[in-house]
């Protein structure tokens, strides 16, 4: 037998082989491996894009398209988009003089010019009036129909005329009067005249709205076009898409941070209370259904104060405080459910008789099996937190006006959805595409995370 | 069992205590006072009032009467109707709040589990695609949005039918009830149709389901006693806050529908800090919340045997 | 994966699931039915006009808060009791002062005798006498009922220093001399005390009932006891009120309708408009956005001016920029109630704000605004501008700093405020930031006085210019801004004390052009009402003081 002399050489480490052991495909982590998964998923892809674009339409929107969110255009109220634009320069607003008014022998006349600054009409006295009663209509007078909105009750039978400005358009309008009786009671026949105004604007006012230069104010009779509002006007004449990019800040911010903020804290309190169990859980969970009955209204004001939200600062970041501080045990409570269940699986006993230490087990195991009811989770947080907002708003405690909100938005469009329902449309439309991206994302995430679709490709 | 829900039951009056002390710090820190109103109120006449609320008394004294009275099961009286007890008040309104509420929960489980179960089994297909859609524009659309719009197709229906198909408003009969109760639902059936379809998927795909299979057992008795039973699981466990949340959320529909909710009367209370309607209301959901939550709880032990009650 | 969804064993199994639940939730609906129809009432074939029944229907913005009449502060508790109470002068059809329960009256400058009618019953069939209406004066101005409103008392002999407890209720200045005859004695002249009794503070209480049923007066239907035309027969808390004929009214021939009902609660505007279209309330209130739906439909509307004043009210205490005159002179020429009204509310029935007295205020012989036309301020922007440089000058401020806007959390108010700070920013570069607050916290901050200017309005308590008059006298709860002005203090002394018409509405002219040059306030609007009316319903009155609407004159039109 040969004598083995062992010298330190032979304890010295093989150099490296790891050229000839590489694997044919590169060993993906479980996130990478997942990302590419996401990847291939067009619609979960499209839906990032998306994503992303919302951003950018909130961020560097407003870089691109400058109207300020709040500037008010009396002249251009609730306007859809691809309105008439056209208007004529008119002399600034006089007020009607009584002697320059001629009374018409019989019947109803206009006096001067109707525009849609003012309409002036005058009439015959009647018999035995006490006073009259003024209407305007869409429509031609018809015996026994409506004579449409009532404008004025005049109480003085000797003052037979009358100045209309009551948001008045470029639109065939139908006046008629009536005389009245001590009451008010209708005692005669209408008189009736029809008119179609010009649309018109001040000289001042074109150039205070940036459609005519001041160092050449337009003169009477000029043609100007009014400021371009691609998407319309709401129901004070501010622009839509800015408000709409303005929006987007509070809506997403509140629909974004939220609902993360809160349902991580639900995912890690949940998994905490589930993983260990017993009379920490016991506790815990009484502590979830405590907070889950706080009344978020009362909570909500409270915030406002504990946070020192100023007089018109928007107090949105007690708004989230308050959302996260009192919304997360839904999540705990679905979280600490499957992670009950979980813990009971074959794999995970498995994984503790191999030695895995807790950590391991959470965040290797329990976590990502609870994945699709966390992204489910997340996915409906996210218009259910808007909406929380616009609820607010719809109550009077949501963020402080001007700040628009998406919401906010839908609140006020909602009351003129018949006659202009672009107001509605848009911010509706909007939270429906963020939801639904939101929702094919996290499907789209919840395939690719799904550890058992990992063995499959 | 029994013995498990009389601990709960007793866990559960402490929380309901916390939860009458949290409001009441609450209540204390919020700014404004409770009894002004439009017209500026004499000094002598506020101290009468005062007096009447025991608003005279130090916070912490006033605390304690508070919980005294609250054992007995008294409410106290409401600030802004100064002749009723907040006890009558909950009394009037909570059972319609509640037979609101019932109506849409149970409208949004059966149907958000049968509909998930639905879209799991025609994953990616026709059906699943148009469900899903539904369901997004069902979450999508506010609900003071849905609801007008609710309200607006009815009105137009019985325009069109020239007689009253079901009503607008109001409250009383089972007409009344079906389409706000529908409202007041979607958003929490579509929930529950997006929740029971995830877990469905991940149920399709269980070991245990594929061996009952590979044992032969029929495919229908494989769906409903495995996979269904296993995937209402995280539905079973939502549904305790989320019958509070129905219930207690119920203000827009209420406010919509006229309907003499309770909810119509929180909101209220909040805005016009009347101290007692606040309190009573909140202890009481609180209440009612926990109970709910043991159920749900036992409930849960009842479907899953895995999970031990204790 | 996909095994089990081509199996229709699956599919007939989800489709049995189905089909129990639907049977499940029909059985639970039938189950709750029942248990609604005690918390509810309306019926499912209620419409608009019955002319069988002779019923009417309408929606109530919201429940009565209060129909405790010596307690009752609002307008819409103070519409319900105007139907089933009367006092002792009431406003007939005409809105004029009429006879109610007192048949003759004198008003004196000292006090004032009322002879009641002897057929005035309470809805129990018991009279209705003097001792009814001495409990009920007592009650209110009695410190242990705290009720807000013992100040319209006052004009009673004794009636403040009562509610401060200083004197004992007996020593209220008002006797039955017997059952039929009451007799006042006035604290101060007081030359508007027949408009004063007719407001509901000064309706009868039953003493024997009163006692009977003790805190819960006034709570449900039949908890109180009834001096009007009409009474609650059934009130479903936060639901529905429906009132009948009280059989004992003195006039059974009042009025058209033996049933008003109001099957519907609720302050959803577009709900109410639905349930005018579906044919189920007789009528409704319109806003701006839905007027063009209404001229559409060709429905039948009318316009009124509600008596409410509008108005920004600026915050004078010391140390607020706004007590500056030379600033609120300049936002006063710039502010142009008519754009407000023609392009922001844009409601017919609203009028621009001219002054804190609305345009309806009687004078001597007439409208007190044609005897007494306030004093305008045309826009000026350049004017403006120079009243600001004078006030940063006088301020040694550079800038004036953002001035906070208070408003409340209503739609309307939230709209106006939004225009005013577009407004300001635009004509003179201010900086408004608006404070949005709910009702209680807003009041707060009112009373605090934190803030710069408050979005305030004011509705008439009696028909006297009096109500708006004394807002601002430096003494008054209600000047939340603290404006106090010696001159103005004088005035509305004069205007309190005198018995003289001419000289009181003297006074009124005074003040009112003391709070235009001292720029106190900016007048906004004076707020009306456009409602649309069901055809078959005729002679509902509306009115600026007193119950509004009041049904209790309405007719359904013959043949219909």
């Amino acid at each position: 037998m040969a004598e083995t002399k062992l010298t330190p050489q032979d304890f010295a480490p093989l150099h490296s082989e790891r050229e000839v052991q590489s694997l044919s495909r590169p060993s993906l982590s479980y996130w990478q491996d997942a990302w590419i998964r996401l990847k291939a998923n067009r619609r979960a892809l499209i839906s990032l894009y998306i994503v992303i674009f919302l951003l950018a339409f909130t961020v560097v929107g407003p870089w691109f398209w400058t109207i300020d969110p709040s500037t008010i255009d009396p002249d251009q109220i609730s306007q859809p988009p691809g309105a008439n634009r056209e208007v004529v320069v008119t002399a600034p607003y006089e007020p009607w003089s009584i002697d320059s008014i001629v009374v018409p022998a019989s019947g109803m006349a206009l006096v001067g010019e109707p525009t849609t600054q003012s309409i002036r009409m005058a009439w015959a006295p009647m018999p035995g009036a006490f006073g009259y009663r003024v209407y305007r209509n869409h429509f031609p007078v018809e015996p026994g129909k409506a004579l449409g909105l009532p404008l004025v009750n005049i109480l003085n039978p000797d003052e037979t005329w009358f100045e209309d400005r009551l948001n008045l358009k470029a639109q065939d309008y139908y006046y008629a009067v009536v005389a009245t009786d001590a009451t008010g009671n209708r005692i005669s026949d209408p008189v009736s005249v029809d008119v179609l105004p010009e649309r018109v604007i001040t000289a001042e006012e074109a150039i205070r709205r940036g459609i005519a230069s001041a160092e050449e104010p337009p003169a009477i009779g000029t043609p100007l076009k009014m400021k371009l509002h691609p998407l319309g006007t709401d129901y004070l004449g501010r622009d839509m898409l800015s408000r709409l990019m303005h929006g987007a800040r509070v809506s997403l911010f509140i629909g974004i941070f939220a609902p993360f903020a809160y349902v991580i804290l639900g995912i890690a309190y949940g998994a905490i209370a589930g993983f260990l169990g017993g009379i920490i859980d016991q506790f815990m969970m009484r502590f979830a259904d405590f907070v889950v009955a706080l009344p978020f209204l009362l909570f909500m004001i409270v915030f406002k104060l504990a946070f020192s939200v100023g007089a018109g600062e928007s107090g949105i970041f007690a708004m989230l405080i308050a959302m996260i501080v009192l919304l997360w045990p839904g999540t705990a409570r679905l979280v600490r459910g499957q992670i009950l269940q979980i813990r009971e699986e074959g794999y995970v006993s498995a994984a503790k008789l191999m030695g895995a230490n807790t950590n391991y087990l959470v965040l290797r195991h329990m976590i990502p099996n609870t994945m699709g009811v966390i992204l489910v989770t997340l996915t409906f947080a996210v218009p259910s937190a808007i909406f929380t907002e616009a609820f607010l708003s719809f109550i009077g405690m949501g963020v402080a006006p001007p700040t628009p909100s998406w919401g906010s938005m839908c609140n006020e469009g909602i009351k003129t959805m018949l006659t202009t329902p672009h107001e509605l449309l848009f911010p509706a439309a909007l939270i429906s595409i963020t939801v639904l991206v939101f929702n094919l994302l996290g499907d789209g995430l919840r395939d690719a995370l799904d550890a058992r679709m990992r063995s499959r490709e | 069992m029994w013995r498990y829900a009389f601990k709960r039951l007793i866990q559960g009056i402490i929380t309901v205590w916390f939860i009458a002390t949290a409001t009441f710090v609450a209540m204390q820190m919020a700014p404004g006072d409770p009894l002004s109103g439009e017209k500026a109120l004499s000094e002598e006449i506020r101290a009468n009032l005062e007096a009447k609320y025991g608003l005279d008394k130090h916070p912490v004294q006033q605390y304690f009467i508070y919980m005294g009275n609250l054992l007995k099961g008294d409410l106290g009286i409401s600030y802004t109707q100064q002749n009723r007890q907040v006890n009558d008040i909950i009394a009037e309104h909570f059972p319609v709040s509640a037979i609101l509420g019932v109506l849409a929960i149970v409208f949004a489980a059966l149907g958000g589990i049968l509909l998930g179960a639905l879209t799991a089994l025609f994953r990616n297909k026709a059906p699943d695609v148009i469900i899903m859609f539904l369901v997004i524009l069902g979450i999508s659309v506010p609900s003071f949005v849905v609801a007008a719009i609710a309200q607006l197709s009815l009105v137009n229906i019985n325009d069109l039918l020239g007689f009253s198909l079901l009503p607008v408003a109001g409250w009383g009969t089972v007409q009344h009830m079906l389409i706000p109760a529908l409202v007041l639902g979607l958003s929490t059936m579509a929930f529950l149709t997006r929740l029971m379809r995830s877990s469905m998927l991940e149920i399709i795909n269980a070991d245990y389901v594929r061996t009952a299979r590979s044992k032969g057992l029929p495919e229908s008795r494989i769906f409903s006693r495995h996979m269904l039973r296993n995937a209402i699981l995280p539905v079973v466990t939502v549904l305790g806050p989320a019958i509070a949340g129905i219930t207690t959320g119920g203000f827009v529909v209420e406010l919509v529908f006229a309907i003499p909710g309770l909810g119509r009367y929180f909101v209220q209370a909040v805005q016009q800090l009347d101290y007692t309607v606040i309190m009573g209301t909140t202890v009481f959901y609180g209440a009612f919340l926990v109970l709910m939550v043991i159920i749900v709880d036992l409930l849960y032990g009842w479907v899953d045997p895995r999970v031990r009650l204790d | 994966m996909d095994t089990a969804s081509g199996s229709s064993s699956v599919l007939r199994q989800l489709g049995l699931y189905a089909l129990l639940t639907i049977v499940g939730i029909a059985l639970l609906m039938w189950a709750m039915s029942w248990i609604a129809s005690v918390t509810g009432s309306a019926e499912r074939t209620q419409t608009a006009i019955d002319p069988e029944t002779r019923s009417a229907s309408f929606l109530l913005g919201d429940e009565p808060p209060q129909l405790d009449s010596s307690k009752a502060t609002d307008a819409l508790s103070g519409m319900v009791l105007g139907h089933v109470m009367e006092g002792l002068l009431a406003y007939n059809e005409n809105n004029q002062l009429t006879a109610g329960v007192a048949e003759r009256w004198d008003i004196r400058e000292r006090g004032a005798t009322f002879w009641l009618r002897r057929d005035a019953k309470w809805s129990n069939g018991e009279p209705i006498t003097a001792h009814d209406f001495v409990y009920s004066w007592r009650l209110a101005v009695d410190p242990a009922n705290s009720s807000q409103y013992a100040f319209l008392l006052y004009a009673v002999k004794n009636g403040e220093a009562i509610t401060q407890g200083k004197m004992p209720l007996e020593s209220l200045g008002v006797t039955a001399i017997d059952d039929y005859t009451l007799e006042v004695e006035f604290e101060n002249s007081t030359a508007y005390f027949g408009k004063l009794v007719a407001f509901s503070t000064y309706y009868p209480i039953n003493e024997k009932f009163h006692k009977s049923v003790k805190d819960r007066f006034g709570a449900d239907a039949d908890t109180l006891l009834y001096s009007g035309p009409y009474m609650i027969e059934n009130w479903v808390h936060g639901a529905s009120l429906k009132m009948v004929r009280n059989p004992h009214y003195w006039n059974p021939g009042r009025g058209g309708l033996d049933i008003i009902d109001f099957p519907y609660i609720t302050s959803d505007p577009n709900a109410r408009l639905n349930l005018f279209k579906d044919g189920k309330i007789a009528i409704a209130g319109l806003s701006a956005e839905n007027l063009g739906e209404a001229i559409d439909r060709r429905w039948q509307m009318n316009a009124f001016a509600e008596g409410v004043v509008f108005y920004i009210e600026f915050n004078h205490r010391p140390g607020r920029v706004t007590g500056n005159r030379h600033l609120r002179r300049a936002m006063q020429l710039v502010n142009d109630p008519a754009e407000l009204v023609y392009k922001v509310t844009k409601l017919p029935g609203y009028l621009p704000g001219k002054s804190l007295f609305p345009v309806w205020v009687q004078g001597v012989n007439g409208f007190f605004r044609q005897e007494y036309p306030a004093p305008e301020a045309p826009v000026n922007i350049e004017q403006a501008r120079w009243h600001l440089e004078q006030a940063k000058q006088e301020l040694g401020l550079d800038e004036i700093p953002p001035l906070i806007l208070l408003t409340g959390d209503n739609p309307l108010s939230t709209l106006q405020s939004e225009y005013y700070q577009d407004r300001f920013k635009r004509t003179l570069g201010l900086d408004v930031r608006i404070d949005k607050q709910i009702f209680k916290q807003r009041l707060e901050k009112m009373t605090a006085g934190e803030f710069d200017m408050v979005m305030a309005g004011w509705g008439p308590d009696f028909d006297d210019p009096l109500t708006f008059g004394d807002l601002f006298a430096s003494w008054n709860e209600q000047n939340r801004g603290k404006y106090a002005s010696s001159e103005l203090d004088a005035q509305v002394r004069i205007a309190q004390r005198s018995v003289d018409t001419q000289e009181r509405m003297d006074a009124f002219g005074e003040i009112q052009r003391i709070l235009f040059e001292d720029a106190v306030i900016l007048p906004g609007y004076e707020r009306g009402i456009v409602y649309v009316v069901d055809e078959r319903l005729e002679g509902v009155v509306r009115r600026a003081v007193g119950p509004d609407p009041d049904y209790t004159f309405a007719r359904i039109r013959e043949g219909s």
